[in-house]
């Protein structure tokens, strides 16, 4: 069996943000491993502008920002293995993984770095009514097919769910001369960002209808038209209030899901509420020398975000590998009103960096309330917010020096006036 | 007088803006900040937008090249930029960077390649 320092599972944005930085912190023997023929992940098929303001202080297209990277990876010249699929991963760090020129292979890894992204939440899942027709795609797939493929995918399109790449693809389509009946969306407020909204749906005059859904798909053999229905504060349709549109094509812009099988099979401890795994200030998973970073580990609205948080799983791969991988106890970090999820889930307060990143979303919309920070019942920080979202990552930074006091019991991040 | 209502992306708050145009004077309501009044103003005199989108690729190891404008571009000139770039195809290879198409409806902004697309190989 071969042996790497670090294998790295995904040749995304977080995959080869995390491999730069490990690379620059002095791990020499890396590992990518990447299932699609390219590396850039997701990226390749995102060719709207809008990426890169926080990271390079421009606005970049998907490509173009994946570009920056996939140089910076190949500068270092960091080995990676395309077209090679990631099928196991034991919890002693073994990963099997699958290509059609080795067959399947067993390698070892002094540490993993989890990069696997997020899969879009399918039909299946969703409990539309009607037969299955061609027609429905989920809207990145959609968007694979016109971008990479250059595959026309529908004339007139229904889009449910107001997400980013929902949104986005309402504007792609129109584009391209398609005609965009109209959006849906379940909840009250969109799921998406402002500037999409503005830009993809208001430029080109497509209704946004919050509080609605899908309630049947009409067609045998390819859609012919879709139902909708307002719903009630439960999310349940009120009869009649059916409206029909006629289209051939059916977008699912629904949410996405972090996509975790192998963590599983590492035997790996994951979040119900993030579907990712649970992690320390460092990144690391339930299993020692495993770390997690980008969508794998919760979905983001900015790949900028990403690229920070897997420098980070990069630079505490390279640590745990010069054997600095003590740890003296955890503090979990608990959710008040209003938070739905932390990531990092605990802390080592003893053995932390300077400073901890906490990244967590809000359940509801909120005007002029504050992001809390309690220790114990003492309140540490408090950080007023003119608005916050369930759509718009939010976060709080932990200072070392704020333990002046000691360990404390629990840390609690919460929403207050 | 023409009044316009917008909502602002400057931020996530995106404010519900009035825009009201008489003549020469412009004013903005409704914002929270000063960069509210100035979206309000640009999006209202001279709308403009980056326009993306893809052109087919011959002899390349992908099928479309994605590309942008250089630069933003008036809004009401969109549809205008799309017919030219549905209507353009490329040879492989083309460097991220490479001009697509100069000068595009002119615009005074050209359609750049936004990834590189190497020659297939045989």
């Amino acid at each position: 069996m071969t042996y790497h320092d670090l294998v790295i599972i995904g040749g995304g944005p977080a995959g080869l943000a995390a491999a730069v930085s490990a690379h620059g912190a002095g791990v020499k023997d890396i590992l990518i491993l990447e299932r699609d023929e390219r590396l850039g992940g997701i990226l390749n098929q995102c060719i709207h502008n809008g990426f890169g303001l926080h990271t390079f202080k421009e606005e970049l297209t998907g490509p173009e920002y994946a570009e920056r990277y996939i140089e910076k990876v190949l500068d270092a010249k960091i080995p990676y293995k395309l077209k090679t699929i990631a099928a196991d991963i034991s919890p002693e760090r073994e990963i099997l993984y699958v290509n059609s020129k080795e067959g399947a292979v067993t390698v070892k890894a002094g540490a993993i770095i989890l990069a696997m992204g997020c899969r879009e939440r399918p039909r299946g899942a969703l409990g539309l009514p009607g037969y299955r027709p061609a027609g429905i795609f989920t809207a990145g797939t959609a968007q694979r097919l016109m971008n990479i493929d250059g595959q026309s995918v529908g004339k007139k399109v229904f889009i449910l769910g107001s997400g980013d790449i929902g949104l986005i693809m309402a504007r792609r389509m129109t584009l391209e001369g398609a005609q965009v009946c109209a959006v849906a969306e379940l909840m009250p407020y969109s799921g998406g960002l402002n500037r999409n909204i503005v830009q993809c749906l208001n430029d080109f005059n497509i209704p946004l209808k919050l509080s609605h859904t899908v309630t049947q798909i009409h067609g045998k053999e390819r859609v012919t038209g879709i139902t909708i229905s307002e719903v009630d504060a439960n999310r349940q349709p009120i009869p009649g209030t059916e409206e029909y549109f006629d289209c051939d094509t059916l977008l699912l812009s629904c949410g996405l899901l972090p996509e975790n099988e192998l963590s599983k099979s590492a035997g790996i401890t994951l979040d119900r509420v993030t579907g990712g795994p649970v992690v320390d200030d460092r990144l690391q998973c339930s299993v020692p020398g495993v770390f997690a970073c980008g969508n794998v580990l919760h979905v983001h609205d900015l790949v900028d975000y990403v690229s920070e948080e897997a420098e980070r799983a990069g630079a505490q791969a390279a640590r745990y590998l010069s054997g600095e991988n003590t740890s003296d106890g955890y503090v979990k970090l608990s959710t008040g009103f209003g938070v739905r999820y932390t990531v990092p889930q605990m802390i080592d307060v003893k053995n932390m960096s300077d400073e901890a990143v906490v990244r967590f979303r809000v359940a509801d919309i909120y005007r002029g309330k504050s992001i809390v920070l309690y220790y114990g019942d003492k309140q540490i920080k408090k950080l007023k917010k003119r608005i916050m979202a369930p759509g718009e990552m939010e976060q709080i930074v932990i200072r070392k020096d704020s333990f002046d006091g000691g360990i404390p019991d629990s840390i609690k991040v919460c929403v207050e006036d | 007088m023409k009044t316009y209502e917008i909502t602002c992306i400057q931020c996530p708050l995106g404010c519900a803006l009035t825009v009201s145009v008489d003549g020469e004077a412009v004013t903005v309501t409704g914002n929270t900040c000063p960069r509210g009044a100035e979206y309000g103003k640009k999006e209202v005199l001279h709308p403009s937008r980056t326009v993306t989108s893809t052109v087919a690729v011959e002899n390349g190891v992908l099928p479309r090249l994605s590309v942008k404008t250089r630069t933003d571009i008036p809004k009401e000139k969109i549809f205008d930029v799309m017919q030219v770039i549905r209507k353009t195809t490329v040879t492989a290879p083309v460097r991220i960077g490479d001009v697509i198409i100069e000068n595009v409806c002119g615009t005074g902004t050209d359609v750049i390649a936004t990834k590189t697309v190497d020659k297939i190989q045989n």
